[in-house]
């Protein structure tokens, strides 16, 4: 003990170790091809337009060596499963505040652990892609994490699936319910680009700029609201994520370094993935303002923390490479008032497709949202709400049985509104071979016309519903009684009015408070449970 | 002037390494989230590997920070003594 204590402090006994070990670990692994030229054994590294002279000059910070990354990984993963494993033995889901938190993780299980399953997909495929060796330690490194992030999420949630509704066909639904083409659609964007492009979208947007809008502010709600399971796997990715951001950052810097040219390439990636994960995030808001019953920050909050001061202080720094803040970043700051009321007012209407359960916030929530919101709440939503809520509980509950129209870029129903003008529906139109495509906004549109041979290719759920592409073998459109939206969210695998009925009355209600009952009383509370 | 953050499970460790956060740089300020902790520091921030060891009783590798970080901003500059987040003006 007294050496340590005593020791002098470390910036006068600075050792080279670690850097040195990395350098061992990372330098010399590599040699010129000459069985094949090396053009042909890494294809994609120049046709994108990036010009490296020198890999060598790639630093990953973290200098993590692979003995190392298996210690800590294994450390994170029996810390992780002592958790989960405790609070299902605890029964743990009866410390929920309440059941309507388990629609925040219907949405994550659908919406984004299939997202890390592509993100180790990805990192695996830009990792054997890139000409250079530290790079691919490093995404080497990311790409299982992101399999271990995908694994301990569907691990965690399988709790759930054995007592709530809604948990039982994520992995089907991803790749067909019409809110999750947008995830979907945005990870299948970035994997289909090159490999450096790759690393900007995801490694420097979504990662660096990004995530921490979701991992942080909505894993600490889950806390909050008594769900440790999902504390535990959100903090357990989220740790891997600090080593992420700083591999995203490295990027960006190396590619801005290696040659002028490769600027203006550097800039449009980052304004185009800024707004594709922008637009992903309208889900997370809200998640945070409307899904969690005790809540921890509002999005507003969690932008102007996580994106206006980090992400303000990020191009601030890469000015100095003539970086500047991505198009739509003042668009983005303006909308923060007003995302996650639009994001929920269209669920709320389209609950009927959607098998997660939708509700109008109480007296004390709407309250909540005007201190919050006080330049929007009362003014545009509070209103629509205040009657939505009176409608359902004079049993005339709204629901929109009309499709509506999709963005081409980013899938997202046509729901945001102009900018300046929260009155009005906001969209954008283009021409392409004779064809008019739709955009939600200036910022998608300046995508689609940029690659539009790109995007006229997506799979919009709303046209290809109409184009009768998503009912099961079963149904018949010749018969009478045929209900062609019955039928899609049949071929969704929902379970018809069970998965996509309203909080109210839902039967994860009724069993979380007849479970809940349970646990003070010694009788039985008031019949068996439904469906357990 | 920009900020650097970084940020923690709240458990044992992170208390020790938070404590030693706060000695090493007077401006830190300190928030407590539910499960979590996070760290703002103007500009910079250093943390040391020998003041965490000061405050765990025990030898620390200053990559064990990894089990325990939730995320940070900043350059990441590492060494076996010392980790330090900047924004380079
Ligand atoms: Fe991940
Ligand atoms: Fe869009």
């Amino acid at each position: 003990m007294t050496d340590i204590a005593n020791a002098p402090k470390a910036a006068t006994t600075k050792k080279p170790g670690l850097k040195e070990r990395y350098a061992l670990m990372t330098r010399g692994l590599d040699w010129e091809t000459t069985y094949q030229p090396m053009e042909e054994v890494f294809p994609y590294a120049t046709y994108e337009g990036i010009k490296i002279h020198d890999w060598d000059k790639w630093e990953d910070p973290f200098r993590l060596t692979m003995d190392a990354y298996w210690k800590y990984q294994a450390e994170k993963e029996r810390k992780l499963y002592a958790i989960m494993d405790a609070f299902a033995q605890n029964n743990g889901h009866l410390g929920l505040t309440d059941a309507r938190y388990l629609n925040s993780l219907k949405l994550f299980l659908t919406g984004v652990s299939p997202l890390e399953y592509m993100a180790h997909r990805g990192f695996a495929h830009v990792g054997r892609q890139l000409p250079g060796v530290g790079a691919r330690v490093a995404c080497q490194m990311q790409s299982l994490d992101e399999l271990r992030h995908a694994q301990t999420q569907i691990h965690s949630m399988s709790n759930y699936n054995k007592l709530y509704d809604g948990f039982h066909s994520w992995r089907h639904m991803h790749d067909r319910v019409w809110y999750l083409s947008v995830p979907k659609s945005f990870f299948d964007d970035a994997i289909t680009a090159g490999p450096f492009e790759y690393m900007i979208a995801i490694g420097f947007s979504f990662e660096y700029v990004l995530t921490n809008l979701l991992f942080v502010p909505f894993i600490s709600g889950a806390a909050y609201n008594g769900d440790m399971g999902a504390m535990a796997f959100g903090f357990s990715a989220q740790s891997d994520e600090s080593r992420h951001m700083t591999l995203g950052l490295e990027a960006i810097k190396f590619m801005l370094e290696q040659d002028p040219d490769n600027l203006p390439i550097v800039q449009h990636w980052i304004d185009k993935w800024f707004w594709r994960g922008y637009r992903v995030l309208t889900l997370v808001a809200m998640m945070l303002d409307y899904m969690l019953p005790k809540k921890v920050m509002s999005w507003k909050e969690a932008w102007e923390i996580y994106a206006e001061e980090n992400g303000g202080a990020l191009f601030q720094d890469l000015a100095r490479y003539g970086i500047r803040p991505p198009l739509g970043w003042q668009q983005a700051c303006d909308d923060k008032e007003h995302l996650s009321a639009q994001a929920w007012s269209t669920f709320y209407q389209y609950q009927g497709a959607a098998p997660f359960h939708t509700w109008m916030p109480s007296a004390e929530e709407m309250d909540w949202q005007s201190e919050k919101y006080p330049d929007s709440f009362d003014e545009y939503y509070r209103p629509r709400f205040e009657h939505w809520a009176e409608q359902e509980a004079a049993g005339n509950r709204f629901y929109n049985g009309t499709l509506p129209m999709l963005c081409q870029v980013c899938q997202i129903p046509m729901l945001f509104t102009e900018p300046g003008d929260p009155t009005r529906i906001c969209y954008r139109e283009s021409e392409h071979k004779g064809e008019t495509y739709h955009t939600c906004s200036d910022g998608c549109k300046n995508i689609f016309d940029y690659e539009p041979e790109k995007y006229v290719q997506a799979w919009l759920p709303v046209q290809q519903i109409y184009q009768g592409n998503c009912f099961g073998p079963d149904a018949d459109p010749t018969a009478a009684d045929f209900n062609p939206l019955l039928e899609v969210i049949k071929w969704y695998r929902m379970n018809v009015g069970v998965d996509n009925s309203p909080y109210e009355g839902s039967r994860d209600q009724q069993n979380f408070q007849a479970w809940k009952q349970q646990t003070t009383s010694n009788a039985p509370a008031g019949g068996s449970p439904a469906g357990a | 002037m920009s900020t650097v953050f970084i940020a923690f499970q709240t458990n044992e460790t992170s208390r020790g390494i938070v404590e030693a956060i706060t000695d090493d740089n007077p401006t830190a300020v300190v928030n407590e989230q539910p499960a979590m902790v996070k760290v703002d520091v103007p500009d910079s921030m250093t943390i040391y590997r020998s003041t965490i060891e000061e405050k765990l009783g025990r030898r620390f590798d200053l990559q064990e920070m990894q089990v325990h970080l939730i995320t940070l901003s900043g350059h990441v500059d590492e060494s076996d003594d010392e980790f330090t987040l900047s924004w380079k003006q």
